[in-house]
């Protein structure tokens, strides 16, 4: 059966997703994004270096990760659930696939000082594996309450000899962490190697980003072509914080006849100011060097997002993402804390498999009542995470729930 | 011509004093601005504060959360600099993150800019490669767009930038964010001469400067120094602010009587 395809080719040359992406930046970072761009571009097509981090991606991430039938919970709904495993990958997120590219290139660059924020950790959880094996010195800024909430996180960091920096300004969690990653940078521009953990920040990041993170996608299209005989799968969906499980997911499926569906956190009610829904409330801005949608108040002040998961709890969103929000080619929806948590015990219960809890915000998408998921479609969902790091806080929340 | 052009004809030591507006208190704006410039300054850089200051250390950034706690936000900022400029014919450029100018819609708040005598405009996440349309509104209203260079900036774009820009550029002394330390000055020496010779317009410098030394020492080789975070860190926590910012100022001149 022949496909039909529609062309997508975005960024623009200059980073821009039609009015989003680019680079508000200060100008001593230009030459480093420029220099960042021009090595990617060239490593892109280069037969080594794409040699190189696929042998990586395979012996030492443990890809390709399985897409997975969820035969319980496909029962108990009536359609068909795969899960794209990402769970499974070395240290346990989709994380890795982008900070492997990413070290690469700082290999390439000859810059030996990695530094990253990390919201969840599971991004400074990559970077310090990554950083370590390379023997590159590595410092993760991290937000002092997403600190108190992934300890566990945090240990592995440790261990893996990165230095932590606790951020103690504003919301103390994932945005202020990349205000003081990005200080950090234009302060040592010069040795220094920005590993950003999603498809967001200045060109070319969300679309560096996006590129190493759709080794998922592309797996997937020819996984799920062998496992059922059918061309293409009939929705995808993922959780969206900035948004990178979920372009890995959604980017090489862009150009076909797929429905695809983005979970934002909807932390206590999109009605309510607790929330870090940023395409289904927020506006145009411009955070962390590029213009999106973002969540502030009538003065332009970024303001504080919420949801149980910290790896969700951003006020901003890759540019990208605003881009197909706005074109339409994706639709966007949201899941509570509360349903997210109901959705880590069920997934949890029903296939032995312990979600992260950003994950668990696509997984109630599944539960949701108008979701338009009819009898019988094949549903892939993008397992992006394992749950192990966020035990404690759900433990917590369960306590508080039956108390 | 406006009074960003005229002060920058004139062939002297200029001393450009950053404020954040709304700190420390909601209502110092007026009384700071003014008792710097009785001081000495010759230009007032007037910050609007944000959640996010991407390039600005731990001095300013706190004058930011404060002013902004206090209550700040651009339309008490545009109340304020009407009745300042009532008083002083003084050069004030504004400075601020494009969020909040996006916000108030970079067509409104240039033209608002214009309306209430502002005669600059620095936007620090705006480079060159942004920056188009921000310097076309600017221009054609009369106001300067102040934009940035920093010592990786290369030689080519340091032109490219001062073409663009006009009429003035913001050379950011040091690879780093507002408050942190100089580099040598054998260094600096050779980035300013760099400037000298590449820029097409007059740059003024900023990032670092706490001395009288200092600004006599950038202007022998820029056209004008900024002092913004040694001046924030003087007036922090003083019940008498006014009279720190005066003497802080006048000593920045060399007037220490």
């Amino acid at each position: 059966m022949e496909l039909t395809k529609r062309d997508y080719d975005l960024p623009d040359s200059k980073g821009h997703f039609a009015e989003f992406g680019g680079r508000f930046v200060p100008e001593t970072l230009i030459p480093a994004l420029d220099s960042l761009e021009e090595h990617y571009l060239a490593a892109k097509e280069n037969k080594l270096f794409n040699n190189e981090l696929n042998q990586l991606l395979k012996y030492y991430c443990g890809r390709e990760t399985p897409l997975y039938k969820a035969e319980e919970i496909s029962k108990e709904l009536g359609f068909n659930l795969w899960l794209k495993r990402e769970d499974l990958n070395h240290t346990g997120a989709h994380k890795i696939n982008n900070a492997l590219g990413q070290i690469l290139l700082a290999k390439k660059m000859g810059k030996k000082r990695i530094i990253a924020e990390t919201g969840a950790g599971q991004h400074g959880v990559a970077t310090a594996a990554v950083a370590a094996k390379f023997g590159f010195e590595c410092i993760v800024y991290m937000g002092e309450e997403d600190i108190e909430r992934q300890k566990l996180n945090v240990f592995r960091m440790n261990l893996m000899g990165a230095e932590i920096r606790p951020v103690s300004s504003g919301s103390k969690t994932l945005k202020d962490a990349t205000n003081e990653a990005i200080r950090d940078w234009v302060s040592n521009v010069e040795n220094t190697f920005y590993i950003i953990g999603s498809s967001v920040g200045p060109h070319p990041y969300p679309m560096l980003v996006r590129d190493f993170q759709s080794v998922i996608g592309k797996e997937t299209i020819i996984q799920f072509k062998e496992l059922t005989g059918l061309p293409l799968p009939d929705k995808l969906i993922a959780c969206v914080g900035g948004g990178s499980n979920a372009l890995g997911l959604f980017y090489p499926f862009l150009p076909y006849d797929v429905e695809i569906i983005g979970v934002e956190a909807g932390g206590k009610g999109v009605n309510t100011t607790q929330h870090a829904a940023t395409l289904t409330k927020g506006e145009f801005g411009v955070l962390h060097g590029a213009a999106s949608m973002m969540l502030q108040n009538e003065d332009g002040q970024v303001t504080l997002p919420h949801s149980i998961s910290a790896g969700l709890d951003y006020p901003g969103i890759g540019p990208e993402h605003s881009y197909l929000s706005k074109s339409k080619r994706v639709k966007y929806k949201t899941a509570t804390d509360d349903e997210a948590l109901d959705a880590f015990k069920w997934m949890s219960e029903k296939e032995g498999i312990i979600p992260a809890l950003e994950t668990a915000h696509a997984i109630a998408y599944l539960k949701q009542k108008d979701n338009g998921i009819s009898k019988n479609e094949h549903v892939i969902l993008n397992l992006s995470g394992r749950g192990d790091k966020d035990v404690s806080t759900v433990e917590q929340s369960m306590k508080k729930k039956y108390e | 011509m406006n009074r960003i052009q005229k002060l920058f004809t004139e062939k002297r030591e200029k001393l450009i004093v950053y404020l954040t507006a709304g700190y420390p208190k909601l209502n110092s704006t007026k009384d700071l601005v003014l008792s710097a410039i009785d001081s000495g300054a010759d230009m007032i850089e007037l910050g609007i504060p944000f959640s996010d200051p991407q390039a600005d250390g731990p001095v300013i950034q706190y004058s930011n959360e404060k002013a902004i706690k206090n209550g700040i936000n651009l339309g008490i900022i545009f109340d304020q600099l009407e009745k300042i400029r009532q008083e002083t014919s003084k050069p004030i450029a504004l400075m601020g993150y494009y969020n909040q100018i996006l916000k108030w819609g970079l067509n409104t708040f240039i033209s608002d800019c214009k309306s209430l005598g502002v005669d600059g405009i620095t936007i620090p996440d705006l480079p060159l490669c942004e920056a188009n349309e921000f310097c076309k509104l600017s221009k054609s209203m009369n106001i300067s767009p102040i934009l940035l260079v920093a010592p990786n900036t290369s030689n080519e774009n340091i032109t490219k930038i001062s073409k663009k820009a006009a009429d003035l550029i913001y050379a950011v002394s040091i690879i780093g964010i507002t408050g942190n330390d100089l580099s040598s000055r054998t260094e600096l020496k050779t980035y300013l001469s760099r400037i000298r010779k590449y820029s097409s317009t007059p740059f003024m410098v900023g990032f670092g400067i706490r001395s009288h030394n200092d600004v006599k020492w950038f202007n022998e080789y820029s056209d004008g120094a900024v002092v913004g975070s040694a001046i924030i860190e003087k007036i922090k926590n003083k019940n008498d602010y006014i009279n720190s910012a005066r003497s802080f100022v006048k000593k920045l001149k060399g007037n220490h009587g």
